[in-house]
């Protein structure tokens, strides 16, 4: 018998315009020590089915159809109270933000030890003991002590343990994991899969793992099921569906995975996800609007468009009125790297390494405590917001990581894709603002209708692409993307990545590529920077790094990549040179 | 992206043809079509508190006409029409509905006369106070550092003195440097300027508050690396994000700003009884309060609870329609 066996399950939620249904008609079956991946883009249902099974639907949703069965007993239709009993004892669950799960408010003992007794007949004693013996098993180094110690004190990653050993706590037959990694570094990551990995073996537990990202299914589940608009599609063994994929939806998806092994000339275009999108048609520079003011780069070439020296950034960690009392943080620790013209340059680190602040230094959002930064043979670090700092606003720009918060909700997409050429008065009359304006957005490939529209009308991946006109229309030399794939679902992440790929040959942009995604840099950019704790670990052409890195530090990194060499190559335009230089194909 | 959705082409189809640009059609459809006007709908209490709150302002607007009789005209008024009951009392005179208060003034007129003038310190007073609690708030948010501490430290300390105390001292200060200036003209001004000074907090506060959210998020950042200047980012920007709660208190504030002025006008440091206000007629009301003339009082008491709760009941409403969270 089945652990658990979901049977024709459909959820609806009703609104006041139409019922939306989330999950139609889903079959599924879980074993005991195995784990099942649920995976799929945002908005495919698979979080929903967890929480169906857990019976934690947010109302208004409901039920429509279908069986849930927990170990031979049907659970969908039981009352809450019921409910509660069986969520106790059955089956457990694994948020994904490890920062919210935990209450503040109380230590780790008094969750932990709550939880314990509420589900078993122990004694106060017992239960601590009970609680200590999980954190060690969930590898927390002296739990003993630091069980008093409240959830602040835990590092994310140690937070997310003491989330599995919470989920443990009932001694459950079956574990829901929902993105349980998602909101951690790639080193973290490793070690919260592999945790999961052995409970379920050593516990005989049946984990659901809900997820988005290939990486982690490929590498952790024995079992995958792939949803799409609350349907799954596919069902098998994790090897046959990534490697030998039937569906074309799972083999776009598959498809669109940046690879760590290969180089490929672009990413497959993806048209079963999102509205095709335009091919990308190239513009000729000498007359289109784009290409005007280019004349005046030629003169007085520098080969580093943009470089550091130096640099270091202080954040103030404790205020005092006197100096000697206040604390500093350095974000940036003594940078210095050159940006060649022309090239994409990828800097790529853990979170806090600082490589958002070098961002943000170079585009003036921050002025650096020490150090200079060159454009184009000017040093610009110490240059005010005013008049003198405007020509190089002009010449670079930056796209952001969050494609709902860089776009003004208030503002007409028209409107917001005008401001830098009004600002830098670039066009003679407004009639002339408006016409490059729909020029802009028809070449990232939106189409001219969305100029009169609001942000919120458009997908993730639109919005991302009206940054990007936005970010071209100061005609610049120098764009910072910051993350700009990292919101994104993997399709959608394929077709911004090409699409500024062929800006950047195009419009012979130079490029600052920031990242914490190994396999998307190894795409993307010529060069690579590995930053850690605000100090730039090595720099290497972007080939050289993956075949010999020196740093420890580039090698962990490289090491914890997800290995995806069994997936499907079906459909893959192979950089062949690089393939044959390195000896893969 | 669709091209002309069903409700876009009803729109076009309830304007009868009117030639509209793209844009009315999508404003008036996504306004039917919004959550906010869904709510309004849905609640009958709110749509009632609406209906009155726009009676009175409509009501005020037009008192000149609508008013059975001009209060302000002496040579209408008589003392022999003075302290009729209301129209339904034995011995009552039917030409005055609600009857006559002590100078034989309609009582029904001077309601209307006096909502005219509380709903007008209300609303300028509101924008008053808006306007000054919006700009510094915005600073405050924006700029950061030692402007915002002094900004909100003035606040704290503007918080201690209750708008009657303010009241007493501008008009205090008024009359002290102009002594020519009567009441009768300084009034009103005097009403506005100490209820706007002593309402600005609430909004600074708020405004500061998310403006510190707005600033901090992607899209002011990307206006600032075009090199947008700060102004620019906070009024084109940063206001109009953070207008919604500013609404909501503005709507609460207006019923809070009527209470006070009726406060003070009850006290005598409002309105002069020449150009009664509904806190005026109240208090002329009361020293017939026990001699049986109840009238005089009642009517301007019902009228002004009934003007402040329904501004009350919509204020909460947008509060909660606004709240995504309460939804």
């Amino acid at each position: 018998m089945s652990l658990l066996e979901i049977k024709g399950l459909t959820v609806e939620f009703p609104t006041r315009r139409e019922t939306f249904t989330a999950v139609m008609d889903v079959d599924l079956d879980v074993q005991r020590g195995e784990i099942h991946g649920l995976v799929g883009e945002s908005g495919a249902g698979k979080s929903t089915i967890g929480n169906a099974v857990m019976g934690l639907l947010e109302p208004p949703g409901r039920i429509a159809a279908g069986t849930i069965e927990i170990d031979g007993r049907r659970v969908e239709a039981l009352p809450p109270e019921e409910m509660r009993k069986v969520r106790g004892k059955k089956v457990s669950m694994i948020f994904q933000d490890p920062l919210s799960s935990l209450n503040p408010l109380y230590s780790i003992e008094q969750q932990l030890v709550e939880t314990i007794r509420e589900h078993n007949a122990l004694s106060e004693r017992e239960a601590k003991k009970f609680a200590i013996d999980l954190l060690d098993q969930v590898g927390i180094p002296k739990p003993a002590e630091r069980i008093s110690q409240y959830p602040h004190q835990f590092s994310g990653g140690m937070r997310q343990r003491v989330v599995i050993a919470l989920a443990l706590c009932s001694n459950p037959d079956l574990v829901i994991a929902d993105e349980p990694t998602t909101a951690l570094d790639v080193s973290i990551q490793a070690q919260i899969l592999n945790l999961i990995r052995r409970l379920c073996t050593d516990r005989n537990v049946g984990v659901i793992l809900v997820t988005h990202d290939m990486g982690v299914i490929a590498e952790t589940t024995d079992r995958v099921a792939v949803m799409y608009r609350g349907r799954i599609v596919e069902r098998g063994p994790t090897r046959k569906v990534l490697g030998n994929p039937d569906h074309e939806y799972t083999k776009s998806l598959v498809a669109a995975v940046p690879r760590p092994d290969i180089k490929l000339l672009r990413f497959p275009m993806v048209s079963y996800i999102e509205g095709p999108g335009r091919d990308f048609e190239a513009i000729d520079l000498s007359s289109h609007w784009l290409g005007q003011g280019r004349r005046d780069r030629t003169r007085d070439r520098h080969e580093n468009l943009v470089e550091l020296k130096g640099l270091r950034m202080e954040f103030l960690m404790r205020r005092s009125l006197l100096p000697r009392n206040r604390i500093y943080f350095p974000a940036v620790d003594n940078v210095s790297l050159p940006i060649r013209e022309g090239e994409i340059f990828g800097l790529v680190g853990e979170s806090g390494s600082g490589k958002s602040t070098i961002a943000r230094l170079i585009a003036g959002l921050y002025t650096p405590t020490a150090g200079e930064i060159l454009f184009d043979g000017t040093n610009i670090a110490r240059l005010g917001p005013g008049r003198q700092r405007r020509p190089f606003q002009r010449q670079m720009q930056m796209i952001f990581q969050d494609p709902y918060s860089s776009l003004n909700p208030r503002m007409r997409v028209a409107d917001i894709v005008a401001e830098p050429i009004r600002h830098h008065e670039l066009a003679s009359s407004g009639a002339e603002r408006q016409r490059i304006v729909e020029d802009l957005l028809e070449h990232v490939g939106l189409g001219r209708e969305a100029a009169r529209k609001y942000p919120h009308e458009f997908s993730g991946g639109q919005r991302q692409r009206i940054s990007i006109a936005r970010a071209l229309a100061t005609r610049p030399r120098f764009l910072i993307c910051d993350e700009p794939t990292s919101a994104l679902d993997v399709s959608i992440q394929a077709q911004i990545l090409n699409l500024l790929k062929d800006l950047q040959e195009e419009l012979k942009l130079t490029l600052l590529f920031i990242s914490h995604d190994l396999p998307v840099m190894r795409q993307m950019c010529h060069r690579i920077g590995v930053m850690q704790n605000g100090q730039l670990c090595e720099v290497k052409e972007t080939e050289d790094l993956f075949e010999n890195p020196e740093h420890p530090h580039t090698r962990d990194l490289i090491r914890l990549m997800p290995r995806l060499d069994y997936l499907s190559t079906e459909g893959l335009a192979i950089d062949r040179a690089e393939a044959a230089r390195t000896g893969r194909v | 992206m669709p091209q002309v959705t069903g409700e876009e082409g009803r729109a076009v189809a309830a304007a009868g043809g009117r030639p509209q640009t793209l844009d009315d059609r999508r404003f008036v459809s996504r306004a039917l079509d919004s959550d906010i006007y869904h709510s309004f709908k849905s609640s009958k209490v709110v749509m009632l508190a609406a209906l009155v709150s726009l009676l009175f302002i409509v009501a005020a607007a037009f008192a000149p006409w609508i008013a059975p009789h001009d209060p302000f005209d002496l040579a209408t008024l008589s003392l022999l029409d003075s302290l009729n009951p209301p129209a339904w009392v034995e011995g009552s005179n039917p030409s005055y509905l609600l009857g006559t208060d002590d100078q034989g003034r309609d009582l029904l007129s001077g309601i209307l006369y006096g909502a005219r003038i509380s709903l007008a310190v209300g609303f300028a007073s509101v924008i008053l106070a808006a306007g000054i609690g919006i700009t510094l708030g915005l600073i405050a948010g924006y700029v950061g550092g030692t402007f915002d501490s002094v900004i909100m430290r003035i606040a704290d300390v503007q918080l201690t003195f209750p708008a009657i105390l303010i009241a007493l001292l501008i008009d205090g200060v008024v009359h002290g440097l102009y002594p020519n200036v009567t009441r009768n003209d300084s009034a009103f001004w005097v009403l506005v300027l100490s209820i706007g000074l002593s309402f600005w907090v609430q909004y600074a506060r708020t405004v500061r508050g998310s403006t510190l959210v707005e600033r901090n998020k992607e899209y002011v950042q990307a206006a600032r690396v075009i090199g947008v200047h700060p102004i620019v980012i906070m009024t084109r920007h940063i206001l109009p994000n953070v207008m919604g709660p500013v609404l909501v208190i503005a709507t609460i504030n207006l019923a809070l700003a009527i209470i006070t002025e009726a406060t003070l006008s009850f006290l005598g440091v409002g309105i002069p009884s020449t150009q009664p206000s509904l806190g005026t007629l109240i208090r002329i009301g009361q020293d017939f309060l026990f001699s049986g003339e109840w009238w005089i009082t009642i009517f301007p008491g019902v009228a002004l609870a009934a003007l402040v709760l329904a501004v009350n009941l919509v204020g909460d409403w947008l509060r909660d329609a606004l709240n995504p969270k309460l939804r």
